[in-house]
Order: C-alpha cells, then sequence, then structure tokens
C-alpha cells in the first residue's frame, strides 16, 4: 500500500534524500510536463469553461441583439454601445442614470471603507484585554448574506415603525426621514450600511498588513522621539502601502458591483435614483433578456473600472516613489 | 486616549451586536409586536408562529431553501478545495512548460470585475440545461483564483525533504500530493473551504436571476422572494433572516480563527 512505502521514508538518511533529482534531463522533464496537466486538468476546465470562455462570449455577445429565448440572434455590430453611447437613444438615460448611482455610491463608500477600517486595525493592533471578541464582533456581520442584511436594514430603518427613527425622536432629534425613499438620506443609508457591512473585513487585512510592519521601524522612531501621530505617517502610512493598494482595488470593484442593498432595501428609489449599474445589467439582461445590450453596457462598466485601476496603481506608485526620493 | 479605549470600543460593539440582537427578538414576537411603536428588543410575549409559518410554506418553504443552500453551498466548497488543491499543487511544485504564464493567466482574473461573467455565464448554463438547478449555483463559480493563489503560497512554505524522501521509497507523485502534501495542509484547506461555503452560502444576485421555482431557491435568493410575498411582515422577513444566518454565524464562532486569518492573508502579496 501507498501508506507504507510513503511512512517508511522517514528511515531514509538526510545524505541520501539529497540525491533526488531536480527534473533536468529532457526525459524526465516530460513526464513532469503530463503529470502537471493532469493535475491542472479539473481546475482548468472549469476555469475555461465559465471564466476564459464567458469574457470572449460576453463580446461576443454584445454585438448582436441577443435575447435568450429566441433562436435569432442577428448580428449588430457595435449597436447596442452606440445605444448606449447616444444621447438620443432610449437606453442612453436609464443605463447613465444607472452608472451614476454606481458612481455616487462608490466614491461615497470606498474612502469610508479605507479610513474607518484602518483606524480600528490600528486600535486592535494594540495589545489589550477582549482584542479578540471585539475584533470578531466587527467581522461578524460581514460573514451574514446581503439579503439578511438588507432585510435588517429596511427594517431598522423603516420611516414609521423603524428603530432607527425611534431612537433618534427619543434623544430629540428629527425622527421621520425617509432613508430609504428620500435624497440624500437614502445614499447615507446603503453607504451606512455598507460599511457596517464590510468594514471588518478591511479592518482584518488592515491588520494583518500592520502586524507585518517590522517593530524595529517603530522602535527607532522612538528613540527619534517622534509622535505618534508622525509614527503613523511615517512608519505605519509607507509600510502599509501594498495592502492599501489592494485594499483599494477590491473596495472599489466591490463598490462598483453594488447590487443586493438597493435590490432589497430600496429597489432603486426614490424614481430609479439608487438603481445601480448592475441592477440595470441584470434587469435588462436576465429580466427582460436584452442580453446583447446588458453584455455591452458590462463591458463599459468593467472599461470603467480599469481605467480608475490604472489610476489607482499610479496613485500608489508615484507615493512610493515620492517616498523614496 | 487610553482611557476612552473601552467606552469608544463599548459603544462600537453595541452598534455592531444590536441590530442582530434586535432581528433575533424580533423572530420570536408576534406580527403586531413585531411593528409596533416604539419598538421593542425583547419580545413581550415570545411565540415561535413566525417560524412555523414560513418553514414549510408553498410559495416560501424556507426549510427546503435552507437544505438546498446546505448541499450548494458544501458541494460548492468540496469543488472549489478539490479542483484548487490539485492546480496549486502543479504549480507550485511541478516544472512544465507554460507554468509561469497560466499561473499569471489566472491571478489576473482575480481582478475581472465578476459583472463582466454574469450575461455570458447565464447563456452557458442554460445552454447546458441547468437552469433553476443547483448546479448552476455550485459550478460556475468554483474555478477560484484565490483558491488556487492562496494553496499555491501554503504548498511552497512545506518543506521539499518530505517529498524528496518518499519519491525516495518510489512513490509517485499521486502518493506524494495525497499522502504528504495534503495531511500536512489542513489547516489551509480548511480555511479555503471555510471560506468558498460562506461566499456560495451568501451569494444572492446570481441565485435570484438563476433560480426561478420556490422550491429551488437558495436562502439568500429566497428571502428577497419572503421580502415580496411578506412586505411588511417583519416578523416573518426576521425569522427568515435568522434561518439564513443561523449556520455562517455558528460556523463564525466556531472556526473564527480560520475566516479570519484566511482573509487577511488575501491581502498579503496582494
Amino acid at each position: 500500500m501507498a501508506t507504507d512505502t510513503v511512512d517508511s521514508g522517514s528511515s531514509i538518511s538526510p545524505v541520501e534524500s539529497r540525491k533526488v533529482p531536480k527534473t533536468g534531463g529532457s526525459g524526465s522533464g516530460r513526464r513532469e510536463d503530463l503529470a502537471a496537466w493532469l493535475f491542472l486538468a479539473p481546475y482548468l476546465a472549469l476555469f475555461f469553461a465559465f471564466i476564459l470562455v464567458p469574457i470572449v462570449l460576453g463580446l461576443w455577445i454584445s454585438l448582436h441583439n441577443w435575447d435568450f429565448t429566441f433562436d435569432n440572434k442577428p448580428f449588430v455590430g457595435l449597436q447596442n454601445y452606440q445605444g448606449l453611447i447616444d444621447p438620443g437613444s432610449v437606453a442612453f438615460d436609464p443605463f447613465w442614470d444607472s452608472m451614476q448611482a454606481t458612481g455616487i455610491f462608490t466614491v461615497f463608500s470606498v474612502p469610508l471603507l479605507l479610513v474607518i477600517p484602518l483606524a480600528v486595525a490600528v486600535v486592535m493592533n494594540q495589545r489589550f484585554r477582549g482584542r479578540t471578541i471585539v475584533r470578531a464582533v466587527f467581522f461578524a456581520p460581514y460573514v451574514l448574506g446581503v439579503a439578511v442584511i438588507g432585510l435588517l436594514w429596511r427594517f431598522l430603518l423603516d420611516t414609521n415603525i423603524g428603530a432607527v427613527n425611534s431612537i433618534l425622536g427619543a434623544v430629540g432629534l428629527p425622527d421621520s426621514t425617509a432613508w430609504l425613499s428620500s435624497l440624500p438620506a437614502v445614499w447615507v443609508s446603503l453607504v451606512g450600511v455598507t460599511v457596517w457591512w464590510t468594514l471588518g473585513f478591511n479592518a482584518v487585512i488592515f491588520l494583518a498588513g500592520l502586524q507585518d510592519i517590522p517593530g524595529e521601524l517603530y522602535d527607532a522612531a522612538k528613540v527619534d522621539g517622534a509622535s505618534s501621530w508622525q509614527t503613523f505617517r511615517n512608519v505605519t502610512l509607507p509600510g502599509l502601502r501594498p495592502v492599501t493598494a489592494f485594499v483599494t482595488m477590491i473596495t472599489i470593484i466591490a463598490s462598483a458591483n453594488m447590487f443586493g442593498q438597493s435590490y432589497i432595501m430600496t429597489d432603486g428609489a426614490p424614481g430609479q435614483q439608487t438603481r445601480t449599474a448592475i441592477f440595470y445589467i441584470a434587469e435588462t439582461g436576465l429580466t427582460n433578456f436584452q442580453m446583447g445590450r446588458a453584455a455591452a453596457a458590462s463591458w463599459i462598466l468593467t472599461l470603467f473600472l480599469m481605467a480608475l485601476s490604472v489610476l489607482v496603481f499610479a496613485f500608489f506608485r508615484d507615493r512610493t516613489e515620492g517616498a523614496a526620493s | 486616549v487610553k482611557a476612552l479605549r473601552y467606552p469608544v470600543l463599548g459603544m462600537l460593539t453595541l452598534l455592531f451586536i444590536s441590530p442582530l440582537v434586535f432581528m433575533v427578538g424580533t423572530s420570536f414576537k408576534t406580527a403586531g409586536e413585531a411593528t409596533a411603536t416604539p419598538p421593542t428588543l425583547v419580545p413581550g410575549s415570545p411565540t415561535t408562529q413566525a417560524y412555523r409559518r414560513i418553514l414549510d410554506a408553498a410559495d416560501t418553504p424556507v426549510f427546503q431553501w435552507f437544505l438546498n443552500s446546505l448541499l450548494a453551498a458544501s458541494a460548492h466548497a468540496v469543488l472549489v478545495v478539490v479542483t484548487a488543491a490539485l492546480a496549486a499543487y502543479a504549480l507550485a511544485r511541478l516544472e512544465f512548460r507554460g507554468k509561469r504564464v497560466i499561473f499569471a493567466v489566472i491571478i489576473t482574473t482575480l481582478f475581472v470585475p465578476p459583472v463582466i461573467l454574469v450575461i455570458p455565464n447565464y447563456e452557458i448554463v442554460g445552454r447546458l440545461y441547468w437552469l433553476d438547478t443547483l448546479t448552476a449555483i455550485i459550478v460556475p463559480t468554483a474555478a477560484s483564483a484565490f483558491g488556487v493563489f492562496f494553496l499555491r503560497q501554503f504548498f511552497l512554505q512545506l518543506p521539499r525533504e518530505l517529498e524528496e524522501s518518499a519519491f525516495l521509497d518510489g512513490a509517485n507523485r499521486w502518493q506524494v500530493f495525497t499522502k504528504v502534501i495534503l495531511p500536512l495542509s489542513k489547516p489551509a484547506l480548511a480555511t479555503l473551504a471555510l471560506l468558498s461555503f460562506l461566499t456560495n452560502w451568501n451569494d444572492f444576485l446570481w441565485p435570484v436571476y438563476v433560480l426561478f421555482s420556490p422550491e429551488n431557491r437558495t436562502l439568500q435568493a429566497g428571502l428577497a422572494t419572503l421580502q415580496s410575498a411578506n412586505s411588511v411582515r417583519y416578523d416573518l422577513l426576521m425569522a427568515g433572516a435568522v434561518v439564513a444566518s443561523l449556520p455562517v454565524l455558528l460556523l463564525f464562532m466556531f472556526a473564527q480563527r480560520y475566516v479570519i486569518e484566511g482573509v487577511s492573508r488575501s491581502g498579503l502579496k496582494g
């Protein structure tokens, strides 16, 4: 049995084990090739079928008048894109209104989801009693799905029976804000709930980054008599740069993909003001089956995201050079 | 500043815990008390009537949804871990042509916004006759680039000597992988399985559109149905939310370390 051969391996002396060839010759190289592809095959099958093929198929669909329920899917060239870009077209307003909603959400949620989790992580990085429990508490909402979070906060933020307005009223503040159906309150709700929900996730990543900064740097700063703000500016922030770049990227992608909060909490209200780009794409493509237009819309959204990633990376690279000089 | 730590942390903890307590409390209230103003934190006359009402209702079979979610998320986690572990081992330990390219392509897709895949994957899943089945929830999202990256990092830091001595004993690649590497990687495999389970359990947009029959929905997608069927019955909605939260909260309580460490590791070397 295989177990026996492997277990007896422990009796082999270290001298002998060094003789194992590191796959140098062309013959053994070919055998490793075959083994490697066999190991990779199951993953690559899924990867091709549901990631690579869809990326190309999405482009293809976007060039057609593609309705899932009809056999006839005529080629229309760039017409779907033109329809979304031409201000005179019927598709223009709904699409760009949804892009604007996504934009507003991203602009307000990303900075908050960087600054607050970083502050939480800095506090968590200190030693104090109950730290593990507090860390778990902050992280807990993240393990709940957006449907749970959405239902819960739709209840709490209800204008008439919600706990939030009740509490505001009890401390003498205005208690009749329509948190889910009036501007700008609805954005405060959507952004606030999202921060509440995902703050712990970003904080945990920042915390791991903080723990990776060598303690000697802090000792040196202390010897130099740096204030805690100076230490934060000159040791903590530069040390966190790669982690911050990563968190910024994934938070932008997550914010730009916001869907469930709107779907459950506001259903796009007031009007279509909080119907996000993903909401528009899902409805257009998967409810109305205008899949060509929806695929074109998702490519336009993706191009925006790619441009944004370039800016983010340029920003963090500039900072690196600035610090080096 | 230190003196302020506990009061501030206490307030924040309250802000994070009280909505969840309120959710559980409301699920045990009567329909009337659930929407009474001002709201009560603890139910005046606790009742399980909300749960009894929704668990096997014909249009909102919450218990069936619970089983569907459990099955889908478990099968998904197994599929992710098996395929990612195999691929990650090849990328960590085997020498073959095209290795760098494959790894680079897989890692690049970490930054592909999921929205780009929704429309074409619906088409593909439709062609495979997977619409309205749990297979559509289990399989298409299982090619986890994060999983491959995460396990590869873990395999790379295992000492090579262990494998080498097994080879000297005549073990082949497959035996080395299953008898040496996998047993040493249990914590990493468990972490990936947990994170995959959580992600799949909580997935929302995809199941909302891909599953249409009431009896085929998963819990998260089902909650949307529950909401449209009972828009102001917050006793029922909160009971549904509790059922959808319970397994993941329990999992988190018992395996908190794995979940949090898995997440925190995702940012390193990013």
